[in-house]
């Protein structure tokens, strides 16, 4: 099969709904003549028309509104915000309005809407530009979070995305856009959103995770591999709805759980994870939980990033503190 | 005083000095500028473009990070920032380096920030500088608000803020001009219409035939120049920040500039414009126009201009290298510009962060 990076996968899967369906759109700031900042919509501009892809004036919140309206009269807007940082801009239009359409209007209208945005860190980016903002759309009813980790997750995640009836916020860790290149299917194919992927086997202790960290989780599940000790790494793929059986099934089994992620560690997503464990399954519990994220400040310079987000030794000290309980 | 607000529609542009180095003799007499003036603009145009550069080669040998040059735009930045005083407050975006630095910020203090150390986007203590705005019209209502400040505190001290012809089309930049005209605050709203917002042309952005117009909407005055003449850009700045000091009312300045380079280290502008667009503007360019003034005055000569090119070349190397003999900051200084007192908890994370650090 041929190999795709996830930035190629992602340009596919919008290339063929669009192909598919007339009523698919994008829109946003350069995605159109320059193909988008990391050209995720290289070349769908020049295929499909200016009356399809749109270079927007510079206005997230336009944006999404616009976008909300498009979705409620029946078209299926793909929106970029071109860093997840600058999603403040939208706050009211994505967790006011999009996500409480279908509620307000007693189902009379829906917004089939997806927001592609890039985020994540360790690429040395500006201020803003690497932000993990995710916890603040889980506390959203009425939103969808995405956050892919591969090529082939990414393609099949984005078409299920493009097809909800819901909107779906659909976050790409840059660093992983062009770190790899698997097997991708050509054909289109869904993945269903709010399944967890089991993405390596263990009976001693889970980790989940999501997005920018899995592959630095499953480097270090590899390297206690060697050392005899079997770690289940769960990528959690959505994280709105999460997938709470899948999570409870792990720690069940295992007995022992560490959350990894980049975003701020208070109010995160490790927190729900936490606190669902307490409520689904704490009696399975041998050890506390450990939570490996980013430290409660502002996203630090890029001198300091690097030590601030979650890296193999943090995971690797981590993962010896869960074990060590006894 | 030209008085520009009163004899010129918001639609004309203002011009002193052409692309050919001719100049309008009687708006320069009534400008009255002495030699110095002249030389002063000069000197900072002339050392931001060879700083602009060599910051754009520091970033491909990998000493920077991401960088946005703002070569082309010096006459804008030049003539704006010479006409405020020091005791004026200036808010910018990521493109003003050259405002800042006639502001208060050192070379040194621009690298810091360029490399990514911490403290790098901290203004100087004696500065009435905000610090650089990555979010595009954000600093907008910002600069509004600290006019406003001035305002209510009677304190003699007008507001430029700065920001691009994209930065037109983000609610924050109407509300920010609404709110400025209604409070009757001290404030210059200065855009820098370089062209390009990334890759999107202004032809885009908006179909209002200038951004100088939108202002009439909001009760103000608006002004469109060249902002490739330092001269008329000092002097419609000069014309605003003294409106406004009098209690006159909020301006809107539109400098018609280029961004000669790619939006930032990370862009390709081959992707989206041509060499001809390019090539169009370069002729414009507002260094050479201002030479070719200067010259003809008998202010500069080709050996001076050497001369200090020379000169800049030398002290941007040797700040360079200084710099990069600097120790970095501790990193866990992250931890404590979150509150005035950081909480128990995030002590609690400072500690464990510095312990693994030193380990
Ligand atoms: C809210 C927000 N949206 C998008 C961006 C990404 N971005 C950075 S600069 C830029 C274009 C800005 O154009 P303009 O206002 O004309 O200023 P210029 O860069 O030309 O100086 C964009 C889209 C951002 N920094 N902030
Ligand atoms: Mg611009």
């Amino acid at each position: 099969m041929r190999k795709l990076t996830m930035i190629e996968a992602i340009r596919e899967a919008m290339e063929q709904e669009m192909e598919k369906d007339q009523n698919v759109i994008i829109l946003g700031e350069d995605v159109g003549v320059n193909g988008g900042v990391f050209r995720a919509t290289d070349g769908l501009q020049k295929k499909f028309g200016e009356d399809r892809v749109f270079d927007t004036p510079l206005a997230e919140s336009g944006i999404i509104g616009t976008a909300v309206g498009l979705a409620m009269n029946g078209m299926r807007p793909i929106a970029e915000i071109q860093f997840l940082g600058f999603i403040y801009q939208t706050m009211d239009q994505i967790c006011a309005q999009a996500a409480r359409m279908r509620y307000r209007s007693g189902g009379r209208f829906t917004v089939p809407m997806v927001i592609r945005s890039p985020f994540s860190g360790n690429v040395r980016s500006p201020e803003l530009h690497s932000d993990s903002l995710e916890a603040l759309f889980m506390h959203s009813p009425g939103l969808k979070v995405v956050i892919p980790s591969n090529p082939y997750d990414a393609k099949g995640l984005l078409i299920s995305a493009i097809r909800e009836e819901d909107p779906v916020l659909f976050f790409e860790p840059m660093k992983l856009y062009r770190s790899s290149r698997e097997e991708v299917p050509e054909e289109p194919y869904e993945i269903p959103i709010g399944k967890a992927s089991v993405i390596k086997e263990g009976e001693d202790a889970t980790i989940a995770t999501y997005g920018g960290t899995v592959p630095m989780v499953l480097k270090t599940a590899q390297a206690f591999q060697e050392k005899g000790i079997n770690l289940e790494v769960i990528d959690l793929r959505t994280i709105s709805p999460i997938d709470t059986e899948a999570i409870k099934e792990s720690v069940d089994k295992t007995g022992r759980l560490m959350i990894v992620h980049e975003a701020v560690k208070t109010g995160g997503v490790g927190a729900e994870i936490a606190t669902i464990v307490s409520e689904e399954c704490l009696y399975s519990l041998a050890a506390p939980i450990v939570r490996v994220t980013g430290y409660d400040t502002p996203y630090p310079v890029q001198t300091v990033e690097d030590d601030w987000l979650p890296n193999v030794e943090r995971i690797t000290e981590g993962v010896e503190n869960l074990l060590s309980y006894q | 005083m030209i008085n520009i607000f009163e004899k010129h529609q918001p639609t004309e542009m203002y011009q002193i000095v052409n692309e050919r180095g001719e100049y309008n003799e009687a708006a320069l007499n009534d400008l009255n500028l002495n030699n110095e003036l002249l030389q002063n603009m000069h000197y900072w145009m002339l050392k931001g473009r060879i700083m602009d550069q060599r910051f754009l080669k520091l970033h491909r040998q990998g000493r920077i990070g991401t960088y946005g040059p703002f070569s082309g735009q010096e006459a804008a930045q030049v003539g704006s920032a010479l006409a405020l005083s020091k005791t004026d407050w200036v808010v910018p975006s990521y493109r003003e380096s050259l405002v800042s630095m006639i502001h208060g910020t050192s070379l040194k203090q621009f690298l810091s920030y360029l490399k990514g150390y911490f403290g790098g986007n901290r203004p100087p203590e004696d500065a009435k500088l905000f610090p650089i705005q990555v979010i595009i019209a954000g600093q907008v209502p910002h600069a509004v608000g600290c006019a406003w400040a001035s305002k209510l505190k009677k304190e003699d001290s007008v507001t430029t803020v700065y920001f691009g012809d994209g930065a037109t089309s983000q609610g924050d930049f109407h509300e920010g001009l609404n709110f400025a005209a209604v409070y009757n605050v001290p404030i210059v709203f200065f855009c820098q219409n370089n062209q390009w917002a990334i890759s999107t042309p202004f032809e885009k952005q908006t179909t209002s035939e200038t951004i100088a117009q939108k202002a009439i909407a909001y009760g103000m005055k608006g002004v469109r120049v060249d902002g490739n003449d330092v001269l008329a850009c000092y002097q419609v700045a000069k014309e605003a920040i003294e409106k406004a000091r009098k209690g006159e009312g909020p301006t809107l300045i539109e400098a018609v500039t280029y961004r000669r380079e790619s939006h930032t280290t990370a862009d390709d502008w081959t992707k989206y414009r041509s060499q001809e667009d390019v090539d169009a503007w370069v002729k414009k360019d507002p260094i050479v126009r201002f030479e070719r003034f200067l010259m003809n005055k008998g202010l500069l000569t080709t050996e001076r201009k050497e001369e200090m090119v020379k000169q800049f070349e030398e002290e941007i190397e040797k700040a360079v290298k200084d710099f990069e003999g600097t120790p970095l900051p501790p990193a866990h200084e992250t931890f404590d510009y979150v509150y005035e007192k950081p909480h128990p908890q995030l002590l609690k994370q400072r500690e464990e962060f510095k312990n693994r650090l030193e380990r």
